[in-house]
């Protein structure tokens, strides 16, 4: 099993704050992480390579400094990584960067010289929140996908999911090699141990710019990207509500009763 | 170029012969757009058995309906939907494909655009027009909701965007109008249809509907444990509620995925939302700010849930709910 697993690099947004006045990104002091999703479609390729034999890869596009999350992925259970990176690939939306990314996958199994029978990718990443990047790898590749695994099996060449419902799941199959992007797991990813650390610092990661991939340019970054950001904003939320506090529980609840009852809120 | 591609399409989800709300709820703000842009706003419907689907659209606003209809789409399936989708937008050259952000809209709507190389805008919360350049606004959250970006496809056709459930009401339905119903007869052979729904598996025992309820309690990490939801479920049984939480309840397992609020969950807008123990971090007031009235409860005085709440209450909800409870019923009475 040739496992591909895709995975970006991404502000941890528990703590992010936006400046008020540019309504950009703060990145100072902020801590990148691995997309949280991406580190459950990780852990799915690790545990189907530990189950049945493999190769877990990992690729992300972004700057040089996503390296680092690509250690991580190695300190984890990931083989081999390659970072996708150049001037040229900057400010891609999702068509842009999804064709960027199939680009990579064909030089990546050049390389490896073998196919991958299953590629893996969190349902989406917690910064943009689009989670169109899967699907539309899927399509640049002409594969099937199934989208929003909580679980994943693979056996005879068949990759079976729990896909997430409202009320439940849906027990999907598809044949490999296929696009699955995972919401969850049943277990949580495995934590890197000091000796996994040390060996994943060792490990060269290539980079492959547009060059090795001998990709149209005239389709990546802001030119290649049909859509385009016109302008931001910060939502304002400050509401200026009515705080009960300092009373005791029966005396607030009782206002608080009053209040929404009068209102005809309640 | 966009001369030739004209009129607003809305995507109508159904499944199993039934249409899911959120198509319906998007033909208001569409008719909106239609209605500056002075194009047509046409339902397409795509399904088994859901001719009544497409005039109850109709019915929501829409001036017309495209209906593909056969077996292959009783469930949703990637290839089926997409296949039958690209071949209409190819057919009728829509301008603007409006798609509910449901976990099959987000689902089928990229490979739809990329598979027609045009772009597509996730899970909006708001539709304008643009009146330089003609374009749809599509304004949407980003990096957990602390950010809010509009975004526009200046040269591609169609304009696609997703969007979500439970941001827009429906408009009224206006019984007896009618439109014309376009039938395309489009059908996906077996084996091109490359994944299978093998079950459907209920965990839940009575269906969640966070998206369409008036009132909901909801509890956070604040409730502290399984046996802590009784206490939420006692003020929402009153209230005739829905039972709702926030992601570290879920996480912590005390709950299912089903009954969560927020970024990662359900977005909701009813009359009423009661948050007890929930802190408010970004990811979950992004889920129920749409809430028309935000009432608080939570023992923390500086937890940004009170910001955003019109009533609150600092307290420990083990003592409040019960409180309220007693309150309420002697009010009642």
């Amino acid at each position: 099993m040739n496992i591909l697993v895709c995975v970006k690099q991404v502000p941890d947004t528990n703590e992010i704050k936006i400046d008020p006045e540019t309504h950009t990104l703060v990145r100072a002091g902020v801590p990148s992480i691995v997309n949280p999703f991406d580190t459950y479609a990780l852990e799915a390729g690790v545990q189907i390579k530990e189950a049945i034999g493999g190769k877990v890869v990992v690729v992300s596009m972004g700057p040089e400094q996503a390296a680092d999350a690509l250690k991580t992925c190695l300190s984890v259970g990931a083989d081999a990584a390659y970072l996708v990176s150049g001037r040229e690939f900057g400010g891609s939306d999702t068509l842009a960067t999804s064709f960027i990314l199939s680009n990579a996958v064909k030089t990546i199994e050049e390389k490896e010289g073998a196919p991958f029978d299953l590629i893996l990718c969190g349902k989406q990443a917690v910064d943009g929140d689009t989670a169109q990047v899967g699907p539309e790898l899927a399509e640049h590749l002409g594969l099937p996908q199934l989208t929003y695994a909580m679980d994943l099996t693979v056996e005879d060449g068949v990759v079976k999911i729990k896909r997430e419902c409202d009320d439940g799941y849906d027990l999907m199959t598809t044949n490999l090699p296929a696009v699955i992007t995972v919401v969850k797991l049943p277990t949580e990813p495995r934590y890197p141990t000091i000796r996994s650390k040390m060996a994943a610092k060792k490990k060269p990661i290539p980079v492959l710019t547009a060059e090795d991939l001998a990709i149209d340019v005239s389709r990546c970054g802001l030119k290649g990207s049909p859509t385009k950001v016109k302008s931001t904003y910060t939502p304002s939320r400050e509401k200026s509500g009515v705080k009960i506090a300092g009373l005791p529980a029966d005396e607030a609840a009782a206002q608080l009763a009053t209040l929404l009852t009068d209102a005809k809120i309640l | 170029m966009s001369e030739a591609y004209q009129n607003i399409w809305v995507f109508v989800e159904t499944e199993c012969g039934k249409a899911k709300n959120v198509g319906f709820e998007l033909l208001n703000p569409a008719r909106e757009l239609a209605d500056k842009k002075g194009c047509k706003l046409i339902a397409v419907v795509i399904g088994k058995d859901v001719e009544h689907v497409a005039k109850d659209a109709i019915c929501y606003g829409a001036d017309s309906a495209i209906l593909v209809e056969g077996d292959e789409y009783e469930y949703y399936s990637t290839d089926a939907f997409a296949t039958a989708l690209v071949e209409l937008i190819q057919k009728y050259k829509p301008e603007t494909v409006i798609i509910g952000a449901t976990n099959n809209g987000r689902d089928m709507g990229p490979r739809v655009s990329c598979r027609l190389k045009t772009g597509l805008t996730a899970d909006c919360t708001a539709l304008d027009i643009d009146e330089e350049t003609g374009c749809i606004a599509w304004t949407r959250p980003t990096f957990g909701g602390n950010l809010m970006a509009t975004i526009e496809c200046p040269e591609c056709r169609p304009q696609m965007g997703t969007v979500r459930p439970a941001v827009f009401k429906k408009a009224t339905y206006q019984e007896g109008k009618t439109g014309e119903i376009v039938r395309e007869d489009i059908h996906v052979a077996a084996d091109a249809i490359r994944t299978k729904l093998l079950e459907r598996v209920k965990e839940v025992a009575e269906a969640v509907n966070l998206e369409e309820a008036d009132i909901i309690v909801s509890g956070g990490r604040g409730v502290g444990s399984v046996e802590g939801f009784a206490t939420i479920r006692e003020l929402a049984d009153l209230l005739g509620a829905t039972v709702g939480c926030s992601r570290a309840v879920v996480d912590a397992g005390w709950m299912p995925h089903a009954h969560q609020v927020g970024q990662s969950g359900k977005t909701v807008a009813p009359k009423v939302y009661i948050a007890c123990g929930i802190s408010g971090a970004i990811q979950h007031v992004a889920g129920m700010s749409g809430a028309d009235t935000i009432i608080a409860i939570n023992k923390d005085e500086e937890a940004p849930i009170f910001e955003v709440a019109d009533y609150g209450i600092v307290g420990n909800l083990f003592d409040v709910i019960p409180a309220f409870i007693e309150a309420y019923k002697k009010i009642k009475a």
